[in-house]
């Protein structure tokens, strides 16, 4: 169990991040660069020290800024893997592997089975008397991998483990490196700037929005309830922030869609519920385009140019459609639909979607 | 027309100096023939010289290299008031004339000098004896060291250092095997150009610690003392002198991916 409350200042950039992660499970770090994720990785392993705050690993403290405690990186029971792996160039497969046994004074006759037995975990026993530099970045990024591992730590810390391999190294890799990490029984904190990174990986998915926690949780809490436009837009979603509208639903004889007021414009709803904040989401899949404007059951319609079109991988079977709409919204529809309406970037349409197609949460 | 001047300017500067720099050396090595200079070389003066000047400069070597890595590993990761002034002391000795140096030596270790009384007190007397020689050749030779040593600590990635920490290796184990190996080609030129510095010594050794053949006469004080009366001998011994310092130079200039090469293949042997 891990219970992290960081606090750092450098010029003018503040860190104040909060978390806790459970021991065998995975948990994601999520945020754009310069979100502060390396940041709270280099406050775990003690290469920085803390301004404000406390690390407590299985409620030892390893970092205090209250009362000056700070356990240096070399005492910590932590393997960490850095972006770019920084395995030792001077130094064989083996050799990296066996490092901090021999620094940590592990028994020479302990050494080597650890080593092996570490390396064949992540398959690569066969090049352990590589150097580096003749190993591919897939083999490059197991040996760091096994390095950290050999050394039974407490706590994993992975910093972007798969951005500097190609495409589809990291394909691969992805599915090896999420069944191996779910075997493992320590905490393991993984840094990701990859929105599907977070979701395959994250047990737990904490997003990181200048130098804050924007959003905490479970991968399905993540999906379902996106809190902030960052995260929705990391979840694939249409998020709407807003109050129910004052007075009587301005609907039909039957009370009618009632309406929530959004700085960027009304959202019609079911029904309004309880006052106060309410958040609301809309999939891209519940959005319809039409060039002329919609009849029947719709209640929501805006108008505005696409922006862009991104076909979805695989196959692009599926178009994002981006759209200049007040409120902003993100569409998806099927490539037929796309070539139908003979959709292209700044042409204007009109978005529509049903009110009942409208998720809210407060 | 104003490009062809330049050109013709440039291209005479390099002849120039090549002649400058080069005549001494070829005239130096056409004055003796091969045969005389063997010959030469197993005159007793010379040898005792020679064995001299290869023992005071190894140890020399060594005793820069010893005092001189964590001096470097502080001035290449650490930042500090009067750092500056410090840099500037460490380098004095590369611009000092080295009479000067040993007259600096003699009031700080002679007998008389400031830390004469305390050492003399221990039993130990520097000025005129063969370790005053070697006290003379790293007090000139260490800033050689310090300056190759602390570039290249400073040339290794900080990443490493990380890593090792994160490997639970402390800081000195992480120095010794980490940062030490990565700046190893600058390690090994800074020895190389500090040895030369030593091995070249004169100023410094004849006025701190005298002229004693065998026992602080070196080969470029048997150099100075042959001249006065017979010039072939010193010509011979400049030869020598020349040929180990270029010899020095090209391993420097070679060394680094050689000696990188030798390293992994010593380990691989090893297993």
């Amino acid at each position: 169990m891990l219970d992290a409350q960081l606090g750092k200042r450098r010029g003018e950039f503040t860190l104040d991040v909060a978390f806790q992660a459970r021991a065998g499970d995975t948990t994601v770090l999520v945020g754009e660069s310069g979100a502060g994720k390396t940041s709270v990785l280099r406050l775990l392993t003690g290469l920085d020290r803390l301004d404000e705050g406390r690390v407590l690993l299985d409620g030892t403290a390893l970092a205090d800024g209250g009362v000056g405690v700070h356990v240096p990186a070399w005492q910590r029971s932590i393997g960490y893997v850095a972006q770019d792996y920084a395995l030792f160039p001077h130094l064989s497969v083996r050799e990296n592997v066996a490092f901090g046994l021999r620094a940590d004074g592990v028994p020479a006759r302990r050494v080597t089975p650890a080593v092996m037995a570490a390396l064949e975990l992540v398959g690569i026993a066969t090049l352990a008397d590589r150097l580096p530099h003749q190993l591919s970045g897939g083999q490059q990024q197991r040996a760091a991998l096994a390095r950290a591992l050999v050394l039974e730590p407490r706590l994993l810390l992975l910093d972007e483990p798969l951005s500097s391999l190609d495409i589809q190294t990291r394909r691969a890799l992805r599915l090896e490196l999420r069944a191996l990490l779910q075997r493992l029984l320590c905490v393991t904190v993984y840094v990701t700037h990859s929105p599907i990174e977070a979701l395959v990986f994250g047990d737990q998915v904490v997003v990181l929005d200048g130098g804050r926690v924007a959003q905490a949780g479970s991968r399905g809490e993540l999906l379902r309830y996106p809190r902030s436009p960052f995260v929705a837009e990391l979840v694939g979603t249409n998020l709407f922030i807003g109050r129910p509208a004052e007075g009587p639903p301005n609907g039909g004889a039957l009370g009618g869609p009632a309406l929530i007021r959004t700085p960027e414009g009304a959202v019609a709803i079911g029904d309004t519920g309880a006052p106060g904040a309410v958040y609301l989401t809309v999939s891209p899949r519940e959005i319809m385009l039409s060039r002329t404007l919609p009849e029947g059951s719709p209640q929501n319609v805006f108008a505005g140019p696409v922006l862009e079109l991104i076909p979805e991988p695989p196959g692009g079977e599926r178009v994002r459609v981006v759209l200049a709409t007040q409120p902003p919204l993100v569409a998806e529809v099927t490539r037929e639909a796309v070539a139908s309406l003979a959709l292209t970037e700044g042409m204007p349409v009109y978005a529509a979607f049903k009110a009942t197609g409208v998720h809210r949460y407060t | 027309m104003r490009e062809t001047a330049l050109r013709f300017t440039a291209v005479l500067a390099v002849g120039l100096l090549i002649l400058l720099l080069g005549l001494p050396l070829v005239s130096l090595v056409l004055r003796i023939p091969p045969a005389d200079l063997l010959a030469r070389l197993r005159d007793p003066v010379i040898i005792q010289a020679l064995r001299l000047s290869l023992a005071t400069s190894l140890a020399a070597t060594a005793l820069v290299t010893a005092l001189g890595l964590p001096m470097a590993y502080l001035l290449a990761t650490t930042e500090f008031r009067g750092k500056r002034v410090l840099e500037a002391f460490i380098d004095l000795p590369m611009v000092l004339p080295p009479t000067v140096a040993g007259v600096a030596l003699l009031t700080a270790f002679g007998r008389t000098g400031l830390a004469g009384g305390a050492l003399g007190a221990l039993g130990v007397s520097l000025p005129f004896t063969t370790l005053g020689v070697v006290v003379a050749q790293s007090f000139v030779a260490a800033p050689f060291f310090i300056g190759a040593a602390r570039a290249g600590f400073a040339e290794v990635d900080r990443k490493y250092l990380d890593a090792a920490a994160t490997l639970r290796a402390a800081p000195t184990y992480a120095f010794l095997r980490v940062l030490v190996p990565l700046a190893a080609p600058s390690l090994l030129a800074g020895a190389a150009m500090s040895w030369a510095r030593a091995l070249g010594e004169f100023g410094a050794t004849i006025t701190f610690a005298g002229n004693m053949p065998g026992v602080t006469q070196t080969m470029p004080l048997a150099v100075y003392l042959a001249l006065q009366t017979d010039l072939d001998a010193a010509v011979a011994l400049s030869v020598l002198l020349l040929l180990v310092s270029l010899a020095v130079l090209l391993s420097i200039r070679y060394m680094p991916c050689h000696v990188a090469a030798l390293a992994v293949r010593a380990r691989r042997a090893a297993r």
